[in-house]
């Protein structure tokens, strides 16, 4: 049976539990509906629970497992006559994955007899033809070796395969039956049904946090091969960055870093005023009209794709300022600059900055407002002395939020501030980002053993970690504004 | 029921502070206040007494402009301070409010330090000329708040962290410190405990020999044991208005007659 059809089975099993649960209950209950603990519907889950959770994780656990055991299994066959110059194990082993798929599908298609192929040998026949016929295609002549494993490959998975069917059935009904003998009146059926609700919800966050924990592991793993091939005082110390195809590269983070934290700070320069002044107006002094209006016209902007920013940075505002300030200024003839890419993210950051100071200061309970106008305060006057230093931590998460994002933006700087890497002052000069340069190392077509390729991960990992903590400190102190009101 | 002795209390006349005519108000299309007329005396405690939506805060809130920061609130009639109308266009709500002070149900210290909460109105109205006399006002108002004793010595610790009893009395000794000329009390000691109720009612006692206070209470005893004059609002009208030991011994209307019993509420 295939795998779909075994879910399929355990599902029907389940099911199938779910009404004999619910009736056996309320038989139990001599159709008295009152003295049963919990309603019926809920004995009726606790049989499906108890038939399809250990079946269906049992048979997703084997589904992963089989190929690696069976692997282990098959791989021994091949001995290293049968791996062709400049390949490797694991690509034989895809041609006997590929070989047994084949050999399933004539079978299958009635080309050929169980029989017909296990007396079939690789170095009579040409099974690549054969296969080709078929619509398999298998890189390089078949090898007698290879296609002996690959006839034991198909075997065991097929037993595998069997055993896995007969395993989940069993599982499936030994647990409807299980929870069908303990349904009586007083069984706490509705508890039962609240562990598996509390369970789902922990699985999910768990998908969450593992997914976190997996980037972080594949960063450090990925990171520590470059720290062998490139020492780590260099990265950090090194004031250069200039990598270089033939080797001898250097790759200094810091006018990466440095050209990152600039761009981002003139961003937040631009959108931190804009958009705490927007947040004070639509909180406080914009009329419910001119509200429901303004902030989703304010919130499209965060919609905008950041390409489209890009765009923006560098057909309209990157020459724009070009012409008219650095220019004049004597300070660049440069289009792409730290001062474009900053403004125009600072633009795209408006909208955070707004929606998120609007939250906090709307949060700010009324009671402070009415005591501020009823001591005579004008409402610049609440909303300065009051009101932003109520909200002040708040605001202060909501900037860091900000922040973050702007560290891991990448394409507005591609498109806005160039790719030199540069340690300068000039906000008019091209500099470029960790970002860009973790995109241009990895899509380059260097080895990618190379620590001109590797250098990449260990350049995510610092921007991870830069950011990680801006956002834990953004956490902290959202957490602790918390604290006060509630 | 209520304190005896308190009801028979002074009633000399004292001269009209607020003057009120004809006033209604709205809520969008609802009528929530109904031709009120009402004559509040200068250094005299008035309190607003009647069943919860009747319109007393409302009312009160009226009488320094506070409704004007609700949008679907209107006021009509004459409501004169001195015999000004203060719904005059030539009137600045916010300097109105400077002399008109409010104290609210639930405390509701800034969050900044004891001294920051009184020195605020003293400051945004210019009233102090140096820092030392903003020192002079604090200390004044707090004595005034009679809570000078209890926070002398942490007067820069956050004014959030005092009980709820000491924190009313703060926000009232805040309202203290714009030296207003009436002070409105929304429900003052109804989130507070018994002793720290009776600290605010003394309070209010004291304050009467330099304000017109007025205050909406649910509290039937505490009208009686604070106010000399009591007001009782039933459905948005003002049913009677008289001395406080008249509308608690001998009130003229049935309705009023029912609430003070308990027959209705």
């Amino acid at each position: 049976m295939s795998a779909g059809l075994v879910i399929l089975a355990v599902v029907v099993i389940a099911t199938l539990g779910f009404f004999l649960g619910r009736s056996r209950a309320i038989r139990s209950a001599e159709g008295d509906v009152r003295k049963l603990h919990s309603l019926p519907n809920y004995y009726g889950q606790t049989v499906f629970l108890f038939s399809a959770v250990p079946a269906l994780l049992v048979t997703f656990a084997w589904l992963l497992l089989q190929p690696l055991y069976v692997e282990s299994q098959v791989s021994g066959m091949i001995t290293a006559s049968d791996i062709p110059e400049g390949g490797s194990l694991s690509l034989v082993m895809a041609d006997v994955r590929r070989i047994s798929t084949g050999l399933d599908l004539a079978v299958s298609s009635g080309n050929l007899t169980e029989g017909q192929f296990s007396a079939m040998r690789a170095d009579t026949t040409d099974v690549r033809a054969k296969l080709g016929e078929l619509g398999v295609a298998v890189a390089s002549e078949v090898k007698q070796n290879v296609f002996e494993a690959a006839k034991a490959y198909r075997a065991q998975t097929g037993t595998l395969r069997m055993a896995m069917t007969v395993v989940a059935l069993v599982l499936a009904l030994g647990g409807a039956l299980l929870a069908m003998m303990r349904i009586t009146p007083e069984f706490r059926a509705r508890n039962v049904s609240e562990a598996a609700v509390k369970a789902l919800l922990i699985l999910s966050s768990m998908v969450a946090i593992l997914t976190t924990v997996g980037i972080i592991f594949s960063l450090l793993f990925e990171t520590s091969n470059f720290f062998r091939l490139y020492p780590a005082k260099d990265f950090f110390f090194n004031l250069t960055w200039n990598p270089q195809f033939t080797g001898g590269s250097d790759l200094g983070i810091a006018p990466l870093l440095w050209g990152t934290l600039y761009v981002s700070f003139v961003a937040l320069v631009f959108a931190v005023p804009i958009g705490l002044l927007v947040a004070v107006y639509l909180s406080e002094y914009a009329s419910r009209r001119v509200r429901s209006v303004v902030k989703p016209a304010i919130e499209v902007l965060a919609g905008i794709p950041t390409i489209v920013y890009g765009l923006f940075a560098l057909i309209t505002v990157g020459p724009l300022l070009r012409d008219y300030f650095a220019e004049p200024l004597g300070l660049g003839t440069s289009s792409s600059s730290v001062m474009t890419a900053g403004v125009v993210m600072g633009i795209m950051l408006i909208p955070f900055v707004s929606s998120l100071s609007d939250d906090v200061i709307n949060a700010v309970p009324q009671a402070m407002r009415d005591g501020s106008y009823g001591l005579g305060a004008t409402q610049s006057e609440t909303v300065k002395q009051v009101i932003l230093p109520a909200a002040l931590p708040g605001i202060v998460g909501a900037i860091l939020l900000a922040a973050s994002r702007a560290i891991g933006e990448t394409m507005i700087v591609v498109m806005g501030a160039g790719a030199a890497a540069k340690l300068s002052l000039n906000p008019f000069e091209a500099m470029t980002t960790i970002t860009v340069k973790i995109v241009s190392q990895l899509t380059g077509d260097t080895e990618f053993a190379s620590p001109e390729t590797l250098v990449a991960f260990a350049l995510g990992l610092s921007l991870f970690v830069v950011t990680l903590g801006l956002n834990i400190l953004a956490l902290y102190i959202v957490r602790k504004y918390r604290e006060q009101y509630e | 029921m209520y304190d005896a002795p308190k009801l028979e209390a002074n009633v000399e006349q004292n001269d009209i502070k607020i003057n009120a005519k004809n006033v209604q108000v709205y809520y969008g299309a609802t009528h929530a206040i109904k031709d009120v007329n009402i004559d509040i005396e200068d250094k005299t405690v008035t309190a607003f007494i009647g069943p919860s939506g009747c319109g007393k805060s409302t009312f009160l809130r009226c009488l320094n402009r506070m409704n004007d920061t609700i949008d679907v609130c209107r006021v009509e009639g004459d409501i004169l301070l001195d015999g000004e109308d203060i719904y005059d266009k030539r009137v600045d709500p916010v300097q109105l409010r400077a002399k008109v002070g409010m104290v609210f149900q639930k405390p509701n210290p800034f969050p900044k330090s004891i001294y920051d909460n009184i020195a605020y109105g003293p400051r945004i109205h210019g009233l102090a000329k140096n820092k030392a006399d903003l020192d002079e006002i604090v200390e004044k108002s707090l004595r005034r708040g009679a809570i000078w004793n209890e926070v002398k010595d942490r007067l820069h610790e956050p004014g959030t962290g005092l009980s709820g009893g000491q924190q009313q009395r703060l926000c009232i000794a805040r309202a203290v410190a714009t030296e207003p000329e009436v002070l409105l009390m929304d429900e003052p000691c109804s989130a507070l405990d018994p002793i720290a109720t009776a600290q605010v009612e003394e309070l209010i006692d004291e304050l009467r020999g330099r304000y017109s206070v007025v205050i909406v209470t649910h509290s039937m005893q505490q009208a009686a044991r604070v106010s000399q004059k009591t007001a009782f609002f039933h459905l948005g009208n003002l049913v009677e208005y008289d001395d406080t030991a008249t509308i608690f011994t001998n009130p003229k209307d049935e309705r009023t007659e029912s609430y003070i019993t308990g027959r209705i509420g």
